[in-house]
């Protein structure tokens, strides 16, 4: 069973092994509306947790998505180009952004379990 | 977005059913107001191009001019405004903008010629400054009268007519850009065929407390939907209308930002209103920098704010960009020099960092459906 964690910009990742897969969280998704675009980063490029790495473009607004964990970005989301709507309709399945190879997974310790999101998205009202 | 005073949010009469309706509800020019419904924006877009949707504008300022003895109400309101108002005959609607001495824009509003007096629609945000400079204005040849507790309904697309002519079969017959009194549901409303969409529909002024009933009874019809102003700022973008607060201000003039259609032929050479100088000599001479719509190429979304650059030089700014659910890519408007204006002019839109390619197109961007008869 993979590991799933969050970050409070309402990112969440994947764990298996040492790969992490990226994504918006349900909450994210409300909050942005309709997702018309997604700039997703490309094979390669190494990232630090918390650097923007990725862009969301709804109807209303861009917004950035940060790197929740260090690491080599190793596979996008090539699909969501045509169908940037899979980031509403299934933002933890086919919406998916990008996998990252992690280079400390460590990092993961200070993010947050499915329990303690759910709290922190209740604690936003 | 707009800037919000100070104080407690107000509150549309149409507020309960936005609640009901479940719309997500933020601050927007000093009110709580729908920014979308659970459908979304993109639905609600595709609804009122194909069908039928019904916004609520109650927020927008209304107020009526009436001459007082021995004057004249659109000769009056002329000394404000640059368009042709004594022009207007009774059931006429145009739109003009209140200019500054330096011909910049303090706001743009709809005006309506009754006969009897001159109904005014004005910015949300700018309706207390607006009423502020008509008084300080017009005080001596109009009664004035703010009518902001009014409900305003926008019911706008294809099937608007349809609907609306069962409540009033005659606004079928009405022409874009007039306006007429209408019985709606036993309310004496006024009507007028016009919009912020570019479709063929109609705005509905009704007294306060007869917005939320009428407002039922169209959603009741079922081709209608209610609309939050997210869909409503894609489809007036699509339309290639201006924002107030955006794409104009006080730093644009009506020539600059391409309104000239909207300055009366007579009133360009007479003059008489403020900053009729500068209009004028830019009319003579041309503006420094004109509006423009602009198309960028591929995926990649210029927001308000992006330089526009042509080889690496910049050459503008984008004043409103979005995505256009009807072309299903980006889209945006914004300044240019007056020198690289052209149609077709090849330019880079800097979007994060990044040049975007993007060509200078004419607007609407989606082809306007007004009634005209």
């Amino acid at each position: 069973m993979a590991e799933v964690k969050y970050s409070e910009e309402h990112e969440w990742i994947r764990v298996e092994g040492d790969t992490g897969t990226i994504g918006i969280t349900q909450y994210a998704q409300e909050q942005l509306g309709d997702v018309v675009f997604v700039d997703v980063p490309a094979s390669g490029r190494k990232v630090a947790k918390g650097e923007a790495i990725a862009v969301v473009e709804s109807v209303k607004a861009a917004s950035d998505i940060y790197a929740p964990v260090s690491g080599e970005v190793v596979e996008s989301n090539a699909a969501l180009a045509d169908t940037p709507g899979d980031v509403n309709s299934e933002p933890m399945g086919k919406g998916w952004f990008f996998r990252i190879k992690m280079s400390d997974k460590g990092e993961l310790a200070s993010l947050m379990d499915e329990a303690a999101y759910e709290a922190f998205v209740k604690s936003l009202g | 977005m707009t800037e919000v005073p100070a104080g407690p949010l107000k509150r549309t009469p149409l507020y309960t059913l936005h609640k009901e309706l479940g719309a997500r509800l933020v601050p927007f020019a000093g009110y709580e107001m729908p920014v979308q419904y659970p459908t979304g924006i993109l639905v609600e877009h595709a609804q009122t191009r194909n069908a039928c949707g019904l916004f609520d504008v109650s927020h927008m300022g209304q107020v009526r001019l009436t001459a007082k003895a021995g004057h004249n109400a659109a000769k009056a309101l002329e000394t404000l405004v640059p368009g042709d108002i004594a022009g207007l005959q009774p059931g006429q609607q145009r739109y003009t903008q209140f200019t500054n001495e330096s011909g910049g824009i303090l706001d743009d509003l709809m005006v309506t010629s009754t006969g009897d007096h001159l109904q005014l629609v004005v910015n949300a945000a700018c309706k207390d400054a607006d009423l502020a400079h008509i008084q300080a204005g017009l005080s001596s040849a109009c009664e004035i009268e703010p009518m902001f507790s009014r409900g305003l309904l926008a019911l706008q697309g294809p099937q608007a007519v349809t609907v609306l002519s069962r409540f009033a079969p005659q606004v079928a017959s009405m022409k874009f850009m007039t306006g007429a009194f209408v019985m709606i549901e036993g309310a004496r409303c006024y009507v007028t065929r016009s919009g912020y969409t570019g479709c063929d529909g109609y705005e509905i002024s009704t007294p306060a407390d007869a917005a939320d009933p009428i407002a039922r009874k169209l959603l009741g019809h079922p081709e209608v939907k209610p609309i939050g102003l997210g869909a409503r700022d894609s489809l007036r973008l699509e339309a290639g209308l201006c924002l107030y607060g955006h794409d104009i201000d006080t730093t644009t003039t009506p020539v600059e930002a391409v309104l000239l259609w909207s300055i009366g032929k007579e009133r360009r050479v007479q003059g008489g209103f403020p900053g009729a100088a500068v209009v004028q000599k830019q009319i003579a001479d041309g503006s420094p920098r004109k509006r423009v719509g602009l198309l960028p190429e591929g995926k990649a979304i210029a927001r308000e704010g992006a330089e526009i650059a042509i080889a690496g030089k910049i050459v503008g700014t984008v004043t409103s960009g979005g995505f256009a659910p009807t072309l299903g890519r980006a889209i945006a408007m914004g300044y240019v020099e007056r020198a690289q204006s052209a149609n077709g002019t090849k330019v880079e839109l800097v979007v994060r960092g990044k040049p975007v390619p993007a060509e200078i197109v004419p607007m609407p961007f989606v082809k306007h459906t007004y009634y005209r008869g």
